[in-house]
């Protein structure tokens, strides 16, 4: 097993946490609470640190009393418990003692009163209408000439809601709060009480755009707490889908890029190339988004010879276009000069925020699932990659490698897949337990921690996705750029509403 | 530049060839007749997502790249509703997201429309009955066309707009 539980006694739960932070130089990858009032046990809350030298995660975890449920806060020295702690505070009502800031994530003050805290496992679902009345209280930045730019929830373009609030000294960003949570449906809540089949469908609408990933991950918790292990063969066609979604996507984002400083040819020629991808996907398993492909043990697609045929054809011809794509985006001196030092997020500031993934490759932190964790990729040559200058063109210099890396890996893949027997399933059965599944989605690390009871039915799903931590990143990198300069910048992170509002 | 020629030069015309050409292509006459009699030329969309996964907003995207390219049919999505015919209204409806919604529509000038997409669009879906979801669109204002699938491939957005129009 790759997980260490340490049960802590609540008044040592905050020295164990830092001794793991800085040991294991880690943020906090997840910090969640569960609700176990129903055996006598209050609450328990975790905080899990990633121990990349030691390939284990490490879950610090406490018990807090059902009555009067609180603790002692660790934002303070850890600041990436900041927003988890939040979010424990306003969907358990466990109070986390000191913390600075506790407005609420995702029930927003204008639509739900105070008192009503949906994860706990007495909250009924149709409670909790009625508006409370408060308003949010935005960060002020008060002084001469400083005004605030509103911005959101609906944008002007084809995207998911957010708001944006940029407090300005002329040009420059002198502030930026993000405030999410418009699209929070409740997901975890969803999942409790559904069975693991269920849940693998819920879990492909989390984000949309990164289903396979969140299925994988849903799943892989499910297999290591029923303990099986899936067909090598299984496993290694979902390392190839996950690729496939890792190019499609940062195809989309390159596009994106190039579109939000007014570089419309390429913005395009990478749509089409992201369109033939979508395609392909849709030809390998009959779903563009790879819907319905993982299934609990294994997945539910094979890949036939003239399958495998039309995956390699692709692949050439995405090859040669994705060539083009670089000469065009790269001659183009005045693209390049809009995204040199554009959006700077320090490597220094990410440590501290805990950005993770493709994000804090650019800024110089190398961590990567697929590397450090990863069971599949082992069989594989796989080069990380890494910039330093943390800038929007250092991120759109690692989506460029990546997607170079991704076409090598797939090949590397399909060519370890043998031809011949068609299990692709181990037999489930299913136990009572936790545990955690991960992978390294193309956005980063993307953590599911499931809880099953005796009947098999799903208790807890606590799901991090690594836009959760990276919003704050983004936050930060667009200081001192002008307005007009967010949307790359945005576009460059491009993180999920949808994963991170749950 | 150099580059760019070139490579507008090789690609050619990328308008999906093959087998579902000649779909796109019948439906986009028609529709294209149709837009210009109904709505003087244009018919412009803005659309609202109210807590989708994200994929019907990458399907729609889709839908406007060069290879289905709806604008070729009078067809396109605007920033403001209040250059728009139609409301394409995404997702179950959050309660955070319901004034926002309403406020959408109230801006919009008369006469309009509102089109969901996407299954949970219609009566939440996957995300039915949740503590946080309004369950549909049709509960808050008349929609006068669903659009389904989770997520509906771009061709059937471009069909079922079609639909809408011929009533």
């Amino acid at each position: 097993m790759d997980e260490a539980y340490i049960y802590a006694k609540p008044e040592n739960f905050k020295r164990a946490c830092l001794y793991f932070h800085k040991k294991l130089n880690s943020p906090v990858a997840m910090m969640f609470a569960c609700d176990e009032r129903a055996n006598k046990k209050g609450f328990k809350v975790y905080c899990a640190f990633m121990g990349i030298k030691y390939k284990k995660w490490v879950f610090v975890t406490m018990d807090v009393s059902g009555d009067s449920p609180e603790f002692e806060s660790i934002a303070n020295d850890i600041y990436s418990a900041g927003l988890f702690e939040r979010e424990i505070k306003e969907m358990f009502g466990i109070l986390p003692k000191g913390n600075p800031d506790l407005r609420r994530l995702r029930l927003h003050d204008e639509v739900w009163p105070e008192g009503y805290y949906p994860l706990r496992k007495d909250f009924k679902w149709q409670e909790g209408t009625g508006a409370g009345k408060k308003e949010y209280a935005f960060n002020k930045v008060e002084g001469e000439g400083i005004f605030e730019v509103p911005v959101g929830p609906v944008h002007a373009g084809i995207i998911p809601p957010g708001h944006f609030r940029f407090s300005v000294a002329g040009e420059p960003i002198i502030n930026l709060e993000a405030r999410l949570g418009w699209t929070h449906k409740g997901i975890e809540k969803l999942f409790e009480g559904k069975d693991v089949n269920l849940g693998v469908k819920l879990s492909e609408c989390v984000a949309g755009d990164s289903a396979f990933s969140n299925s994988w991950a849903f799943c892989s918790a499910v297999e290591k707490i029923c303990k099986i292990e899936p067909p090598e063969k299984a496993l290694f066609l979902r390392a190839v889908f996950l690729e496939l979604e890792r190019i499609y996507n940062h195809l989309n984002d390159i596009s994106g890029i190039a579109i939000d400083v007014g570089f419309s040819f390429p913005a395009m020629y990478a749509s089409i190339m992201k369109e033939k991808i979508l395609c392909l996907n849709e030809k390998l398993t009959g779903s563009r988004y790879l819907k319905g492909v993982n299934i609990t043990g294994g997945v539910s697609v094979y890949l036939t010879v003239w399958k495998k045929k039309a995956l390699l054809k692709a692949l050439e011809a995405m090859e040669k276009d994705f060539k083009e794509l670089k000469s065009m985006l790269y001659s183009s001196v005045s693209f390049m000069d809009r995204l040199d030092g554009t959006g700077m997020l320090k490597k220094k500031t990410a440590e501290d925020l805990g950005v993770l993934g493709l994000a804090a490759r650019a800024s110089g932190i190398e961590k990567d699932l697929r590397k450090d964790f990863s069971r599949v990729y082992s069989n594989v040559r796989f080069n990380l990659m890494k910039e330093s200058s943390g800038d929007v063109m250092a991120r759109l210099n690692i989506r460029v490698s990546e997607f170079e890396e991704s076409i090598s890996l797939i090949r590397q893949f399909v060519d370890m897949i043998k031809q011949g027997s068609i299990d692709l399933q181990e037999k489930l059965k299913l136990k009572d337990g936790f545990g955690l599944g991960y992978i390294e989605a193309w956005r980063g690390p993307l953590l599911y921690w499931v809880k099953l009871n005796k009947s098999g039915l799903i208790e807890r799903c606590k799901i991090v996705d690594p836009s959760f931590h990276n919003w704050e990143g983004l936050c930060y990198s667009v200081l001192g750029d002008i307005i007009p300069d967010f949307p790359v910048c945005n576009k460059s992170f491009d993180l999920s509403y949808s994963g991170n509002d749950l | 530049m150099i580059n760019i020629l070139k490579n507008r030069i090789i690609k050619g015309i990328v308008t999906r060839p093959i087998e579902m050409d000649r779909d796109i292509k019948k439906i986009g006459a028609e529709l294209k007749s149709l837009v210009y009699k109904r709505f003087g030329r244009s018919f412009h969309i803005r659309e609202v997502d109210t807590g989708s996964c994200n994929a019907c907003e990458s399907e729609i995207i889709a839908a406007t790249n060069p290879i289905y390219d709806i604008q070729r049919f009078g067809v396109s999505f605007v920033a403001s509703p209040r250059h728009a015919d139609a409301l394409l209204v995404t997702g179950p409806v959050s309660k955070n997201m319901l004034l926002a919604l309403k406020k959408t529509y109230e801006t919009m000038p008369e006469p309009k429309f509102v089109i969901t997409c996407g299954d949970c669009a219609l009566d939440g879906g996957i995300f039915k009955d949740s503590y946080y979801v309004e369950n549909g669109v049709k509960n808050i204002l008349p929609v006068i066309l669903h659009i389904p699938g989770c997520p509906p491939s771009p061709l059937v957005i471009i069909k079922t707009l079609l639909t809408f129009l011929k009533k």
